[in-house]
């Protein structure tokens, strides 16, 4: 594995492999040693031209773990806000040794461009490019549905996810479906029409507009935020009539098979797409997505960065 | 032997069209003689080419005044002469913007200056491309510049009362409007064709509607003030659709498409690389088939470059950083010649048409797109469909390197462009 572009790019061997390493990953780090060992000399850049707190912080942390050297670039109060392109910054980390860049971006495909123009040659790290693909927040989801329905162990054959909210601009939603489709998962998308993507019906997955017939059979719902600006652009009228139709909410989790789970990507909108009760139910694996977050993403700077010495 | 003015040429063995080889005497900017063993100063060794009129292109963007980094009246000429045109039409979308008698007779004389290719004016519908109050027609249409051609290419003349009055005060001047068809509300942010791939790469969608929208309106209205339209680069099915529609109740209308909507589809974005980027976007298989088969049965009039140049940091960068636009004046004969002439759903008599006899018709060029017989102004492209050349973007002769082609090769190429009688390229070389 060279970079991680899109969730498109794992093949069902590779997904594996990078589950299972985070696992792995996760219990040398439970047993307490400290730091691993194995990219002790490699810099890891984390290229963030969106504020991203939680996903920056997780990457940042993944890479400390794993012992290498952490270089943290926002655009803001850097040379990026001084109108430097995303090719000369390119440069610059190329000059500079970097091993890896993970890259957050507004615009869709910017990721690709690093990985593919020339600009640089060490790996590339998608960590959510505009409305395109998010393939980390991807394989941390697998990871949590897994550790949940299949015993941390295998694939998701026969697991039932409904995704529900802002399709159209959402990243997450893109690379849940590649990834869950490759690890043997069904996937169903619950949106009003307004919010799934032109031509949704070629996607390797089902569309519904009712969430409340889309519950029954579920083994996990996850919850997309939505962003109240929406309502200004006419893709629903108002956030009461929104949450009413498409929120989660402690009616409709109840209808819920017994171990069906809840996830969010967050950062959620409380009383939105989710209401707090449910956000903070017994269900809720919310928490826990970003502890496996970390997992995932150590795993995945592993397996780019090709990290040699024994873990 | 060096050439002058005086120079006279013959073209041996070359095939007029879809005719037999035969020789073309070329005398004091007209053409003197057809007919087999002639001879003059200078010989062009047509064995095997086919002799085409000039070509003409009603849609060019040569960026001069305001983006002399890009392409130059004169850099633009010397690819437009390459391409094997003697004429195209400069889009007004400058800095400043040539809504103004000034700015396109400034434009006109750099195109004299330069002296390879009819440099004609568009003049701007609205002052500024600001879609709000008509720019002075008239007084384009007076200047050196005789402009007949009108068009806010870049933008929509979206506004459909501004549209009316713009498609009726230009009858006066028997002018013509040519609209860049985009509803604006449908395309805010848009980056690359609606469809199944925008919804894949999550890039906002350009929907096919925006533009059938503005034309099924603008031939409405055409119908209505009885005037002259034209559709800039029409580039869906649907459009074509309405084209035909529109002509067979009698609406005096038409329209072009690009040599790029003829030859790629939109999944080349899935590379993310922006030389892809352009506007309108590049559609589906059904679209550049339907825009191929309009183009043959002459629903779609003429094949226009919308040649777009583009500094190169401009494009290389992240898709939604880059400008729209690709360069086209270089390959646009090559890309006709494999989209439409190999394919066989045209010929070259069909060539001639759709590249040099209806564009300078519309555009109101009376030396340009005249037969290739004796009398005629000597403007004439010389192309070899046996040779094949890979397209390198260092090479090209704009001064912008956004060639979509870059790294294809295409078949064909032009040996010699005469314009006026003078020889722009000989041997395949710029000949100024």
């Amino acid at each position: 594995m060279k970079h991680l572009l899109s969730a498109a790019d794992l093949s069902y061997e590779d997904a594996i492999l990078v589950l299972d390493t985070a696992k792995q990953l996760a219990a040398a780090t439970e047993q307490g040693v400290g730091k691993l060992p194995p990219l002790r000399g490699r810099t890891v850049v984390n290229l963030f031209y969106e504020d991203s707190t939680r996903t920056r912080i997780s990457f940042e942390a993944a890479a400390k773990r794993l012992s290498a050297d952490v270089i943290n670039f926002s655009a803001k109060g850097s040379s990026v806000s001084k109108g430097e392109s995303l090719k000369d910054t390119a440069l610059t980390l190329e000059a500079m040794g970097a091993d890896a860049v993970v890259i957050r971006h507004s615009s869709s495909g910017a990721p690709h461009r690093l990985a593919n123009a020339g600009w640089i040659s060490g790996g590339v790290v998608n960590a959510g490019d505009g409305t395109h693909e998010h393939p980390t927040q991807a394989l941390l989801d697998a990871y949590t549905l897994r550790s949940h329905l299949r015993n941390g162990e295998g694939d998701l054959k026969g697991v039932n996810v409904t995704i529900v909210g802002d399709v159209l601009h959402s990243r997450v939603a893109r690379s849940n479906v590649l990834l869950l489709n490759t690890l043997g998962a069904k996937v169903r998308l619950v949106a009003p029409p307004t919010l799934l993507p032109y031509g949704v019906e070629d996607w390797d997955c089902e569309v519904s507009y009712d969430l409340d017939a889309s519950l029954e059979g579920s083994d996990a719902v996850m919850m997309l935020r939505v962003q109240r600006e929406r309502m200004n652009a006419a893709y629903f009228p108002n956030a009461h009539e929104y949450s009413s139709r498409y929120g989660l909410n402690v009616t409709r989790m109840n209808r819920l098979a017994e171990s069906a789970v809840v996830m969010h990507p967050g950062p959620m909108n409380r009383g939105m797409e989710i209401s707090a009760d449910v956000a903070d139910s017994q269900r809720s694996v919310i928490v826990e997505q970003v502890a496996n977050g970390v997992s995932v993403r150590m795993a995945v700077l592993y397996l780019i960065l090709g990290g040699s010495e024994s873990m | 032997m060096t050439s002058s003015a005086k120079t006279s040429y013959v073209i041996k063995d070359v095939a007029i069209l879809d005719g037999k080889p035969t020789d073309i005497v070329i005398k004091d900017g007209v053409i003197a003689e057809i007919g087999k063993g002639l001879t003059a100063d200078q010989t062009v060794n047509g064995s095997g080419c086919i002799a085409l009129p000039g070509l003409v292109d009603l849609h060019t963007h040569l960026r001069e005044p305001g983006r002399e980094d890009a392409e130059t009246v004169l850099s633009g000429s010397r690819a437009a002469a390459m391409g094997g045109f003697t004429a195209v039409h400069a889009m007004a979308n400058t800095n400043p913007v040539a809504d103004t008698a000034g700015v396109v007779e400034q434009v006109w004389r750099l195109g004299q200056e330069a002296g390879l290719v009819d440099v004609r004016p568009v003049g701007a519908v609205t002052m500024g491309l600001e879609g709000t109050a008509l720019a002075e027609l008239g007084a384009m249409a007076d200047s050196a510049a005789a402009v007949r051609v009108f068009s806010d290419d870049g933008k929509c003349v979206h506004d459909a009362a501004l549209m009316r009055r713009a498609l009726e005060y230009v009858k006066a001047f028997d002018g013509v409007v040519a609209q860049h068809a985009q509803e604006p509300r449908l395309t805010e942010g848009a980056q690359m064709n609606e469809g199944v791939i925008s919804g894949k790469l999550g890039l906002a969608g350009w929907p096919a509607v925006a533009e059938e929208a503005i034309i099924a309106r603008d031939v409405l209205l055409a119908h209505h003030v009885g005037s002259r339209l034209h559709v800039c680069h029409l580039s869906t099915a649907g459009s074509v659709e309405i084209i035909r529609w529109a002509k067979s109740r009698g609406i005096n209308v038409t329209a072009e498409v690009t040599p790029h909507h003829l030859y790629f589809t939109d999944d080349v974005v899935e590379s993310y690389d922006p030389i892809f980027k352009v506007n309108p976007p590049l559609r589906t298989k059904s679209d550049v088939a339907a825009v191929r088969a309009g183009l043959a049965d002459g629903t779609i009039n003429i094949v226009a470059t919308d040649h777009a140049p583009h500094p190169s940091e401009d494009k290389d960068c992240e898709w939604t950083a880059a400008a729209f636009g690709m360069t086209g004046l270089e390959s646009a004969l090559s890309v006709v010649y494999e989209t439409m002439v190999q394919t066989g759903l045209m010929n070259w008599a069909a060539v001639a048409d759709r590249m040099s006899v209806a564009p300078a018709q519309i555009g109101r060029v009376s030396t340009q797109g005249q037969p290739i017989e004796v009398g005629s102004p000597a403007n004439l492209v010389i192309f070899d469909p046996r040779a094949s050349q890979e397209v390198d973007a260092r090479k090209t002769v704009s001064a912008s390197r956004n060639t979509p082609y870059a790294g294809r090769t295409l078949p064909g190429k032009v040996v010699a462009t005469f314009y006026r009688g003078k020889p722009t390229v000989l041997n395949g070389e710029l000949n100024a």
